[in-house]
């Protein structure tokens, strides 16, 4: 699973959705085994289109969940979409590393409102609830 | 700067489809296009554009055509061909344009026709005589490629045609993407399944649901990730999901919907599959899905399942159950229980999650089988926020499936709904595996 789905992963317990704490999941650095895949292309301008729907506050709690508290505090902003300088592109080449090369093979995500545990399994989170939380 | 005439060439399959994929990709485009003049039973389809860069654009990712051509000329023989070419408006103008290009010919039979010989070709090809051009002949590298279409009627018996009903001529301006048919074709494909969807129609539905670079799509039922891969090809980034983890688990590390995108050489467009229920649905409620393209299960090969118990009393107090110290439905092998869900309540719920995850004018597409009865009606599910824009029905023998496509246009537009009704008639399963006789 890579990183830039747990921006997008809150918990699937119908119940939590009147809850601001079901959004990110926590993760658990110590059962987390991160893997980087340096074969995916790095596309700027395609980056910085999804970078609009990235909530950037979620990125650095499942960051500092993973154990990186280096990111800005707040989320990067491209002046001119169009014409990218330098320090944009590096910029995007971490951000690239982070969320789209990295991803999370096998490991535990919470909710923090029900508690219920997640488990990732060959890259592949399970969402999957028991009957009485469905 | 006026408009000028072009000729699309188009295929003469899935014609259903056909003119929904051109308007929805001219709509992509923002190109103003007169489809009056369309006709379904015809391969060829002559408008007016701006100029070639409009053309282009817009046939570039189209399925179901060919090629676009700058107008030259129509004529049933080749002699008032030639009469029209001279007398088409601009005809002096477009000779002066490309006098000193480099070029060729090529010839396009359309349905029969031999395959002609040089001498025919050459023959053909010095009729074109008058029209001067300069430049030299280049068959590798040309810089405009002249196409002659030789136009027959469809073949009675054995009696072939061997005089066509009509030729055309024009300047070829731009190909369609119908090669990707073959780049996708499930043959040649690492991961597939018994319930992966054929390459063409799936790349059709992804062009008429107005699939986008840099956009997100969402496949909510994505089996083994024939949209996903059709959503990726046109620049999408996907994300699938699906209840059956089996499916999008794949069989091994190279076996897999991602290592499909690795074989096309688009990775960086897949982004994940997660096991999840759709109507349990973890992606957060904020989070703007572009496109959801999908075909939802029909429950040929399995019935619908949701989570939850079918018999809750069966159920009860299992949540305290414990193995080796921890709660069983804690643990990472643990399998949670489904129940049956009925097809209407299912795209009941796939409308709704639509309209509210949809931007205004985002498109829901997705698949829906039905019987080919005559006397009973098909009613397609609706709802008040989204505009039933298509309804591309492909018939097969006893039974057929309908692309359905929706524009969500929020809560103003105010349209009908047929939601919470039940709407199938009869289980569709039981009837396919009875051959549609009872």
């Amino acid at each position: 699973m890579k990183f830039l789905t747990t921006n997008f992963l809150k918990c699937s317990v119908q119940a939590c959705d009147t809850s601001n704490d079901n959004f990110p999941l926590s993760y658990d650095g110590s059962k987390c085994q991160l893997e980087q895949d340096e074969s995916i292309e790095f596309n700027p301008e395609f980056l910085v289109n999804i970078l609009d729907r990235v909530e950037w506050s979620a990125i650095l709690q499942v960051a500092a969940d993973l154990g990186n508290t280096s990111l800005p505090p707040n989320k990067p902003i491209f002046e001119d979409k169009n014409s990218l300088n330098e320090d944009d592109m590096a910029i995007l080449r971490d951000l690239h590393i982070l969320l789209i090369q990295t991803s999370i093979v096998e490991g535990e995500m919470k909710c923090k409102n029900c508690g219920h545990t997640y488990y990732i399994k060959n890259s592949i989170p399970n969402l999957l609830l028991p009957p009485h939380l469905a | 700067m006026g408009k000028k005439q072009y000729l699309l060439y188009m295929v003469q399959i899935h014609t259903n489809f056909r003119l929904a994929e051109l308007e929805s990709l001219a709509d992509l485009f923002n190109l103003d296009i007169d489809f009056s003049k369309y006709d379904a039973n015809s391969p060829f389809f002559f408008l007016e554009l701006d100029n070639d860069e409009q053309a282009r654009q817009w046939i570039k990712r189209s399925i179901l055509t060919k090629a676009i051509y700058e107008y030259w000329g129509h004529g049933q023989t080749l002699d008032s061909l030639h009469d029209t070419i001279k007398q088409t408006p601009g005809f002096q103008e477009r000779c002066k344009q490309f006098k000193n290009s480099s070029f060729k010919f090529e010839f396009e039979n359309y349905q029969g026709g031999k395959k002609k010989d040089m001498a025919t070709k050459v023959k053909q090809m010095e009729s074109f005589k008058y029209l001067e051009f300069e430049g030299k002949i280049d068959l590798k590298n040309p810089q405009e490629i002249y196409t002659l279409i030789e136009e027959y009627a469809p073949a009675f018996g054995k009696a072939a045609p061997t005089v066509p009903l009509s030729y055309i001529f024009g300047r070829f301006v731009g190909s369609s993407d119908r090669s990707a048919m073959e780049r996708y074709d499930l043959k040649k494909r690492p991961y597939k399944g018994t319930t992966s969807f054929e390459a063409e129609l799936s790349l059709v539905s992804a062009n008429i649901a107005q699939v986008k670079p840099g956009t997100l799509m969402y496949d909510p039922f994505a089996g083994t990730g024939s949209f996903l891969t059709a959503g990726g090809h046109f620049g999408a980034l996907v994300i699938g999901s699906d209840i059956d983890g089996r499916m999008i688990r794949g069989k091994g590390a190279n076996t897999d919907i991602k290592s499909n995108f690795r074989f096309y050489q688009e990775s960086e467009k897949f982004l994940d599959v997660l096991t999840m229920d759709f109507t349990h649905n973890a992606l957060r409620s904020n989070l703007v899905l572009d496109t959801i393209l999908c075909d939802p299960p029909y429950g040929i090969r399995e019935s619908i399942k949701i989570l939850g118990a079918r018999d809750p009393e069966r159920f009860a107090g299992k949540e305290d159950i414990v193995i080796d110290g921890q709660k069983a439905f804690l643990r990472k092998d643990y399998i949670p229980t489904k129940k049956p869900y009925s097809l209407d309540s299912l795209l009941d719920d796939l409308l709704r999650y639509s309209a509210a995850r949809l931007p205004i004018g985002g498109r829901l597409a997705f698949w829906m089988p039905t019987a080919n009865d005559e006397n009973v009606e098909t009613i397609i599910p609706l709802h008040s926020n989204l505009e039933l824009k298509y309804n591309c029905v492909q018939e097969f023998n006893k039974w057929s499936r309908r692309l359905l496509v929706y524009i969500n246009r929020g809560d103003s537009f105010k349209g009908p709904t047929n939601g919470g009704q039940k709407r199938s008639p009869s289980n569709f399963r039981e009837r396919y595996f009875t051959h549609f006789t009872k």
